[in-house]
């Protein structure tokens, strides 16, 4: 389907294109692209999920490319269709369950007050590592943000997935990191 | 041929230079200001262990020693960033301000780019461009480690980049940190130097001039252009100044670098041609005299 067809549709049944940046509707009302999210829910769920306040996004606008991948971008854009990046890809959408980034987590996770794990250092290690570890947790399963203390205060260090007894790290292969013992 | 040898009569002290350039550069980083401060990232390193020094003339730096930053704490959260202590100069130079229009004409793979928005406090719109699409994706690798998400990412040649994407025609300030002969990096890569060739400097030397002019016609009157290379070539210095300052409307300016920062002016003549003599306020930063790499940076003010 062509852009041009967007507006002779109905609201809601025009496809994702997965290859330009399309801002995400304010609300339902707004909704032109099938399954697409809409802000409210954005904000929503990173307020239901690890109750970071939608204040904190308030300079951010929000924006799909790629089959659900939601960019979070600070900046003025007019027509960005033919950019490679737009800030940061922060969320992953279209599926049951929503994720976080681990570069999201790590610059706006400062602010969750839920479903954080805390990690001591030896676990922190592994964790950064990308290793799945036996942890207790009496909290909700799927995905946390796993944090530790450095430096005198608590920082997170990315997206874990906890299930069965068992903390997966998240963290990508290009960010996993052997942080050597001191 | 020895490259080097051409700049003996421009480089004061000149076998120190030589001495200098032969010595390896040991790892440094650059504090992110979006996720972390100067003391936090002290604090972080004392804990974990790990030694560094400081230069005189900034707090954002920590020349470490550790040969493998990268397994740090800090690095992990994107509180460091590996850079080469000089090329933290560039965007202090140009001293963007939160909210601002900043364009990086040449931004892979993102340290001066990630630097200016830091410097930007991550508001405000820039414009991250490269024309070399493998580069991009460690520019965005960068980026979005270090939190940055006031930033655009395009691919497109910069000399006649286009303004369609964005709701304004005109950036407050824009840096060119030009595709170089990177004869400055050599105590980095002590391979810098077999590629060498007058001819690869003066085709190199086209493209820099393109790249500036662009970039003063598309910043604002008053505006801030800087230009910098990590080499030492007039032909890709002085020269491409002097020619901008023939076809454009702008001037060159001190560039206010920070004081313990030891520099040379830029030189007005060499190998037979004289340039304007306001391409003295540029600096050349060389390897003997801060014990780092070597470098250029001026400051061009847009307009009249």
């Amino acid at each position: 389907m062509s852009e041009n067809d967007a507006g002779e549709t109905d609201q809601g049944s025009r496809e994702n294109d997965p290859h330009r940046f399309e801002r995400l509707p304010a609300s339902e009302a707004d909704r032109e692209v099938e399954g697409r999210p809409t802000r409210e829910a954005v904000l929503e769920w990173w307020a239901d999920r690890f109750g970071i306040e939608p204040a904190v996004f308030e300079d951010h606008t929000f924006w799909e490319k790629g089959a659900g991948k939601v960019w979070a971008y600070a900046g003025e854009a007019d027509d960005p269709t033919a950019v490679e990046a737009l800030g940061m890809t922060f969320l992953r959408v279209r599926q049951e369950h929503w994720k976080p980034t681990t570069d999201a987590v790590q610059r706006f996770g400062r602010h969750a007050t839920r479903n954080v794990i805390e990690l001591d250092d030896a676990a922190a290690r592994r964790f950064a590592a990308g290793e799945e570890q036996d942890l207790e947790w009496d909290g909700d399963w799927g995905y946390l943000i796993a944090a530790h203390e450095v430096a005198g205060r608590r920082e997170p260090l990315g997206v874990g997935l906890y299930t069965y007894g068992s903390l997966q790290s998240m963290v990508p292969k290009g960010r996993q990191r052997d942080v050597s013992s001191p | 041929m020895d490259p080097l040898e051409r700049y003996r009569p421009i480089v004061d002290d000149y076998e120190a230079f030589r001495e200098a350039c032969r010595r390896p550069l040991p790892a440094a980083v650059r504090v992110n200001t979006i996720k972390a401060d100067p003391g936090t990232v002290a604090d972080a390193f004392d804990r974990e262990g790990v030694g560094y020094e400081r230069p005189d003339w900034t707090d954002l730096v920590f020349v470490l020693d550790t040969g493998t930053p990268g397994n740090t704490w800090p690095s992990f959260h994107g509180w460091v960033h590996g850079q080469e202590e000089v090329s933290a100069i560039p965007p202090m130079v140009l001293d963007p301000q939160p909210g601002e229009r900043v364009w990086d004409a040449a931004a892979a793979p993102g340290s001066k780019a990630t630097q200016i928005a830091a410097a930007m406090d991550d508001r405000g719109t820039l414009v991250a461009n490269d024309n070399d699409l493998g580069r991009l994706s460690g520019l965005r690798f960068n980026a979005e480690r270090l939190g940055v998400t006031n930033a655009v990412v395009t691919n497109r040649d910069a000399r006649n980049f286009s303004m369609k994407p964005f709701p304004f025609d005109e950036f407050d300030r824009a840096l060119v940190d030009a595709p170089c002969s990177c004869e400055g990096t050599i105590r980095k890569n002590p391979d810098a130097l077999d590629d060498w060739s007058e001819g690869y400097i003066s085709s190199i030397a086209g493209i820099q001039k393109g790249i500036l002019r662009r970039a003063v016609q598309a910043t604002r009157e008053g505006g801030v252009v800087v230009y910098s290379t990590c080499t030492f070539a007039p032909e890709e210095n002085e020269a491409v100044l002097d020619h901008v300052l023939t076809e454009e409307d702008c001037r060159v300016v001190d560039p206010d670098l920070p004081d313990g920062l030891d520099h040379a002016p830029g030189v007005t003549e060499w190998d037979g041609e004289t340039f304007d003599p306001s391409v003295e306020r540029a600096a050349r930063i060389y390897p003997h005299r801060n014990d780092t790499g070597g470098f250029f940076v001026a400051k061009l003010e847009v307009g009249p």
